[in-house]
């Protein structure tokens, strides 16, 4: 049993001008010590898809009409409230996009530490001691390299820098010994230098630990760096699923090798061309396979029918009727 | 005195210091370069190393602390003089990061292409106007149902490329281009910038491309110049600069580009773990700025401000590791 599953997962937006459709059936399966990324351009749904897991969607205006969420066999959006929190608390943890939004300005970063660690540690049979705690958190940040710990906790997070303020978050994340970590492009708001030593921290930390990740990114060299498996979405669906290493070498789907495509090389050789137009609008997005204003290869049948995922191999699946 | 022609852009000793309550931030700290008409210079750096600063001050939106800028020859900003000419002004254009907020909201596409030529009075009356603004919106490969569209109803991709279109209205020689693409998704930004390069091409302009993003830049700049604090630490041409680079901070940069393919991994130079953090500008490190996340520091970076030292034909380091005089100590 795979320890998270989704299965025909919509999720709407009601908003003044009717029903924003953004996520349209996604179906996708993480198994234990797994390293899964999720790519795509801005807005494909990315980041919505990860908070309902988390169910930290703002509902209203987000409404799942349709779909389940397993984790551990146990569906997400049917569980009570008291069952949420402790899933929450012990078992999904989740590294924001933006460090600064994601900390609470009025609170020292001791105190929201000592907090994430209370509950994590809570245990009805047993009183635990500050002291207890104090060491956790001690070690919490020295586990992600932060100089100084004593000096930190004492600091607000805007005395903090960007990379600092990350690295708090990720030591959050992972000082509940939990079992899956969703990280939602942990490094777009970070300097190159920065955004290196953050993703090497990340993936030395769940080698430590043995947890299960999923990383989501649109920077591309990222999840080649960290992931196994790499999960290609566009406006709202999976389009492609295949390992790391295969996806990047020999990418199927148009959207897949037009995203690749368009990174600039190192090697030189000139830009890539990109991919035409944009991003459906959710309000009517295009009848069958969402992709097929922008296809170069466009069929009849591609704007009657949205594609099912068609079997290349074992791992490598595709939404494309080129490949029926 | 061909030569001096042959130059569009000098900048000379640069100095841009702003006076805070904590201090003295020294954004920009003795910055020199020039280009030659039809380049492409790449500035590239972390964020807090003053690249933005250089280019509102190019732009004339700062008045710099001390040192020259010359365009084609002539300072049109010399200390104490606020205003700029509406000559220099038609001759350089600048394209800001953040479409979103550079284009106005509550006017449309029209009246925003039509602005610029009103003000240096290149058409005569309307119909010449609409007529320049249909020509602009081609040159831009956008159709001509944006004319009477709002900013708010166009894509961010779209709304660069009027932002590029408004700063061509004026047939500027030279573009400033402030990270055009970094607000932008991968897939759009290859279609601007082969946008950019057949513009370029085509009017004979010249760039200054301000990014962070080296791998862009191996594919667009012909010269490319790293910042630190400041101050520059690596200029050379784009093919010298990616195989032999010098500065270790070059090269920690160029490692920690996480790369698609492995034939770009064998180009970049041996992993060198980046450590550390840009300093505050407000206290710079004595010596060389760069010298307390270096891993080859020696003790005269503590005390010594590294000069300028080429090493090969266009290609300066600033860094002692390269001072002659000091190699000659060493041995």
């Amino acid at each position: 049993m795979p320890l998270l599953e989704v299965k025909n997962l919509h999720v709407y937006f009601k908003v003044f001008e009717g029903k924003l459709k953004v996520l349209n059936g996604v179906d996708f399966y993480v198994k234990t010590g797994e390293r899964v990324g999720f790519m795509g351009e801005m807005g494909c749904g990315k980041t919505t898809l990860m908070k309902s897991i988390l169910k930290i969607l703002p509902m209203p205006p987000a409404v799942i009409p349709e779909g389940e969420i397993l984790f551990k066999g146990k569906d997400v959006l049917k569980i009570d409230k008291s069952q949420l929190l402790k899933l929450r608390e012990k078992e999904i943890s989740m590294i924001f996009q933006d460090p600064t939004a994601a900390l609470n300005p009025v609170f020292t970063v001791g105190t929201q530490l000592y907090d994430v660690i209370k509950y994590a540690n809570l245990d009805k049979n047993r009183k635990i001691k500050k002291e207890y705690i104090k060491n956790l958190l001690v070690k919490a940040l020295e586990n992600v390299y932060l100089p100084d710990p004593e000096r930190i906790i004492q600091n607000y997070p805007f005395q903090l820098s960007g990379g600092m303020r990350q690295r708090i978050c990720i030591a959050m994340s992972l000082a509940s010994s939990n079992s899956l970590l969703l990280a939602d492009e942990p490094d777009t708001s970070l300097d190159a230098t920065i955004k290196d030593q953050i993703l090497r921290l990340i993936d030395e930390l769940i080698e430590k630990v043995g947890n299960t990740i999923i990383l989501v990114s649109h920077a591309l060299g990222t999840l080649k760096n960290i992931t196994n498996r790499v999960y290609v979405m566009y406006a709202g669906s999976i389009v492609e699923v295949g390992p790391t290493k295969e996806l990047f070498n020999k990418p199927l789907h148009p959207y897949s090798q037009g995203l690749i495509r368009s990174v600039p090389k190192l090697t030189g050789y000139g830009i890539g061309e990109g991919i035409e137009g944009n991003i459906p609008n959710y309000l009517s997005p295009p009848v069958g396979c969402r992709f097929h204003p922008r296809c170069k290869h466009v069929m009849s049948i591609c704007k009657e029918r949205k594609p099912p995922l068609f079997k290349i191999n074992i791992d490598h699946k595709v939404a494309c009727f080129l490949y029926q | 005195m061909i030569k001096l022609q042959k130059k569009i852009l000098t900048v000379k000793n640069l100095k841009k210091y702003f006076t805070t309550q904590q201090g003295v931030v020294k954004a920009v700290d003795g910055v020199s370069f020039s280009m030659n008409i039809g380049d492409i210079l790449g500035l590239v750096g972390e964020s807090g190393s003053g690249k933005s600063t250089i280019a509102y001050t190019i732009m004339g939106i700062y008045t710099p602390t001390e040192g020259e800028i010359l365009y084609k020859g002539d300072s049109y900003l010399n200390k104490g003089k606020r205003k700029i000419s509406l000559k220099f002004k038609k001759e350089m254009q600048i394209v800001f990061q953040d479409p979103g907020s550079s284009l106005n909201p509550s006017q449309t596409i029209k009246e925003i292409l039509e602005l610029p030529l009103k003000v240096h009075n290149i058409t005569k009356n309307k119909r010449e106007r609409l007529k320049k603004v249909k020509e602009i919106l081609e040159m831009v490969q956008l159709s001509q149902d944006y004319l009477y569209k709002y900013p708010n109803m166009i894509g961010g991709g779209e709304k660069q490329m009027i932002s590029i279109a408004r700063a061509l209205a004026v047939n500027p020689s030279f573009i400033l281009l402030d990270e055009p693409t970094s607000a932008l998704d991968v897939s759009i930004q290859s279609k601007i910038i082969r946008m950019l390069m057949n513009l370029k091409k085509k009017l004979n302009l010249s760039y200054l491309f301000i990014t962070h993003d080296l791998s862009l830049m191996r594919n667009v700049a012909n010269y490319v110049a790293i910042m630190y604090l400041g101050k520059i630490c690596e200029i050379a041409a784009t093919e010298e600069f990616y195989n032999h680079s010098f500065h270790p901070y070059t090269q920690m940069l160029l490692s920690s580009i996480p790369v698609l393919s492995e034939e770009e991994e064998r180009l970049k130079p041996k992993k060198i773990i980046s450590q550390g953090e840009i300093p505050s500008p407000v206290n710079i490190p004595t010596g060389c700025g760069f010298h307390t996340r270096c891993s080859k520091k020696m003790d005269i970076c503590e005390q010594e401000v590294p000069e300028m030292i080429e090493v090969g034909k266009g290609h300066f380091v600033c860094c002692h590791l390269f001072n002659q005089k000091f190699i000659n100590i060493k041995t």
